[in-house]
């Protein structure tokens, strides 16, 4: 047993890490957000040219061949550099619909649970997922533009049922590992930034994370990130249905919670627009609802219990 | 990132497995609660089976996930813990393997992994408990020995103990951490009286030590005088790496029961308790995933846990508690009869939070050591 990363596995974390520094800074996010969430196309075909999308794809059908945990570090970084987008939706329909894998075709899912669609006017399709993890299309010609919450998550809300072709019984184990992958790189970075402000925002003569209120807050900030990322590493080398759910349950939690407290560390400049804090929160509350939610992840922890006795 | 055991670390689980299977139904029944020179005969004899097993020493001569495996099949198996020997096994022994000179070494950690000496530990002090550096117990040398007056507190199995590690202020002229030696004190010394010390969950565990011009002989002390605080440090951070990583299997199998208790007696279609006991399969699921993130760290630096355990002793030690105040909402009327073993573990879980660091001293070492924000007040 080996449970760090590999050295391969860092470094495709550096690589897209490094991508996404260069393609993704600061700048681009403001003018993401200034879009009103529109994605950029351009940067999408990149991130298909960099294998985002064909990552698990076998090396005979154009992919990389690699696995859910390199697919979990990739999202990770994802969810860090806040990178709008159906990423997940298009990851999962590479190999099914054509153009999804390099980039060319932008496909978003429609959600059993809400009937929400992210990223409509920009995608090529709509579909949802079986449980088996086939894509079907989804006639989307009713969908209605709802105000989101999320300023870099459009959203449109489709009639229901929404998804009659694919009843899915079962969430989606990739889509829900993957998602709880973002979440944990979004809470990595709200630490991180919590951090950085509390070692440079001076009250009362010194800065304000040598006060003892402010550092505890961001060591449980640290310790949810670390318990949600063993969590959800464990969960993609395993593969297994329970514990990518609780996986999902914490990284929520380290997401949310982390966001909530990084505005509190940054105080009044964390309430304004012009700060990135909001878009961390609005992002994480909108993955929380994604493809498996609190209470659904917490009875399927409670039915594992039961059927394990 | 590989969950797998290698075919050397599951041929190691499988005869750990098969001794178990073999030893265990030959124990004796265990102690009853309270009986500390029963509970002493039969730790010691534990002990002796797995050192005449080749078990002895598992905690330091095995590698970090070989101890893991160790302590998760005991676990499993429902083997004794550790106990009375903690002490000995994981603090003073490491300490003198370490640090101390070939005599000692021959003198003392022999009689340790034979479960023949049980150990305590004189540390903690009445005003020194956060801030042990702060200790004030005094050693005054006199020829050929040290002559020692003052107060431990919080001493695990002090009745029934051999030797006491002891810190005490060899210089007190000296910044605080540089005054202070390490010595082992036979508790038989004139001068050692005990005082056991009833906490909250009525048992007595821990003890008052009071020292009164007790000689020990200098050449019980390991290390340097006036080095024992960087002696001590050497192998303070084990308690709290994987120390509890058994804990976590008993909690587990703890949260299964609580769970087939409330299907019982139809607590489980109250979804708020449910969904409750669900999120802490979640938490127990990811502790355990986090000490195998913490065991495979350590194996690669060298053996040593890092301030992993820091994180994963702020959310266990919670854990723990929330786990008996879920099972405290199952047994409805229940939790207020401390006949019921839940009843008792819910009262003894309120001192994982203050014992080997208490969580807000955690938080402090994850503020300033791994996140680089400056000293706190």
């Amino acid at each position: 047993m080996d449970f760090r990363l590999s050295d391969d596995q860092r470094a495709l974390r550096r690589g897209v890490r490094d991508l996404l520094d260069g393609r993704f800074g600061r700048e681009a996010l403001r003018a993401a957000v200034d879009r009103e969430g529109r994605l950029d196309r351009k940067l999408w075909r990149e991130l298909g040219d960099a294998g985002f999308f064909a990552l698990r794809l076998p090396e005979d059908d154009g992919g990389a061949g690699l696995g859910l945990s390199e697919a979990a570090l990739v999202f990770e970084e994802a969810g860090r550099a806040l990178l709008p987008g159906p990423l997940v939706a298009t990851h999962l329909a590479a190999g099914f619909v054509p153009g999804a894998a390099d980039g060319t075709l932008i496909v978003t899912a429609v959600s059993e649970l809400d009937c929400l669609v992210q990223h409509f006017d920009d995608a090529g399709t709509v579909v949802a997922f079986a449980s088996d993890g086939t894509p079907h299309a989804v006639d989307a010609s009713e969908a209605v533009a709802v105000r989101s919450l999320d300023p870099l998550t459009p959203l449109h809300r489709l009639p229901r049922p929404c998804a009659p072709e694919a009843p899915g019984q079962l969430p989606l184990g990739a889509a829900v590992l993957l998602t709880a992958a973002e979440q944990l790189g979004s809470a990595a970075r709200s630490t991180e930034e919590a951090v950085r402000h509390a070692k440079g925002r001076v009250q009362f003569g010194r800065p304000i994370g040598g006060f003892q209120a402010v550092g505890h807050l961001c060591a449980e900030m640290l310790v949810r990130t670390e318990v949600a990322r063993a969590a959800v590493y464990a969960a993609a080398v395993r593969g297994d249905l329970t514990e990518i759910a609780g996986a999902k349950l914490l990284a929520d939690e380290a997401a949310v919670r982390g966001a909530k407290d990084c505005l509190q560390v940054f105080g009044g400049m964390g309430f304004t627009w012009e700060s990135e804090v909001h878009l961390h929160l609005k992002r994480a509350l909108l993955r929380a609802r994604m493809w498996l939610t609190t209470a659904q992840a917490e009875e399927i922890q409670a039915q594992a219990l039961a059927s394990e006795f | 990132m590989d969950l797998a055991y290698t075919a050397a670390e599951e041929e190691f689980r499988a005869r750990l497995r098969d001794w178990l299977a073999d030893a265990l139904p030959t124990l004796p029944p265990p102690p009853p609660a309270g009986d500390w020179p029963a509970r002493r005969a039969y730790d010691s004899d534990w002990q002796r089976r797995l050192y005449d097993a080749g078990y002895g020493n598992v905690h330091r001569d095995a590698s970090p996930t070989l101890r893991l495996i160790f302590l998760e099949e005991t676990e499993k198996a429902g083997a004794p813990y550790v106990g009375a020997n903690f002490v000995g096994l994981l603090h003073a022994g490491p300490t003198i393997a370490a640090e101390g000179t070939p005599e000692q070494r021959e003198r003392w950690l022999g009689p340790i992994l034979r479960g023949e000496a049980i150990w305590c530990q004189g540390f903690s002090e009445p005003e020194a408990g956060s801030d042990l550096a702060s200790l004030r117990t005094k050693a005054v040398r006199d020829g050929d020995a040290y002559v020692v007056t003052g107060q431990k507190i919080w001493t695990s199995h002090a009745e029934v103990a051999d030797w006491c590690e002891l810190l005490v202020r060899t210089d007190p002229g000296a910044p605080r951490h540089r005054g202070i030696t390490w010595l082992a004190m036979p508790m038989d010394a004139p001068g050692v009286t005990v005082r056991p010390l009833r906490t909250l969950a009525g048992s007595a565990e821990f003890a008052e030590v009071f020292l009164d011009e007790v000689r020990v002989p200098a050449a019980n002390r390991v290390g340097e005088e006036n080095d024992g605080w960087r002696v001590t440090m050497v192998t303070l951070s084990f308690e709290r790496g994987t120390a509890f990583a058994g804990e976590v299997v008993a909690c587990r199998r703890t949260l299964d029961e609580v769970a087939a208790r409330a299907r019982a007696n139809g607590r489980w279609d109250d979804p708020v308790l449910r969904r409750g006991l669900g999120r802490l399969h979640a938490e127990f699921t990811a502790l355990w995933r986090l000490v195998q993130w913490n065991v495979s760290e350590a194996a690669a630096i060298g053996g040593v846990p890092g301030t992993g355990g820091s994180v994963f002793k702020l959310r266990y030690s919670q854990a723990r508690q929330e786990l008996y105040d879920a099972a405290a909402e199952v047994l409805g009327p229940g939790a207020l009869d401390l006949s019921v073993p839940w009843t008792r573990e819910r009262l003894s879980s309120l001192s994982y939070t203050i014992a080997a660091g208490t969580s807000q001293i955690q938080r402090n070492i994850l503020a300033e050591r791994v996140l680089g924000l400056p000293k706190g007040r």
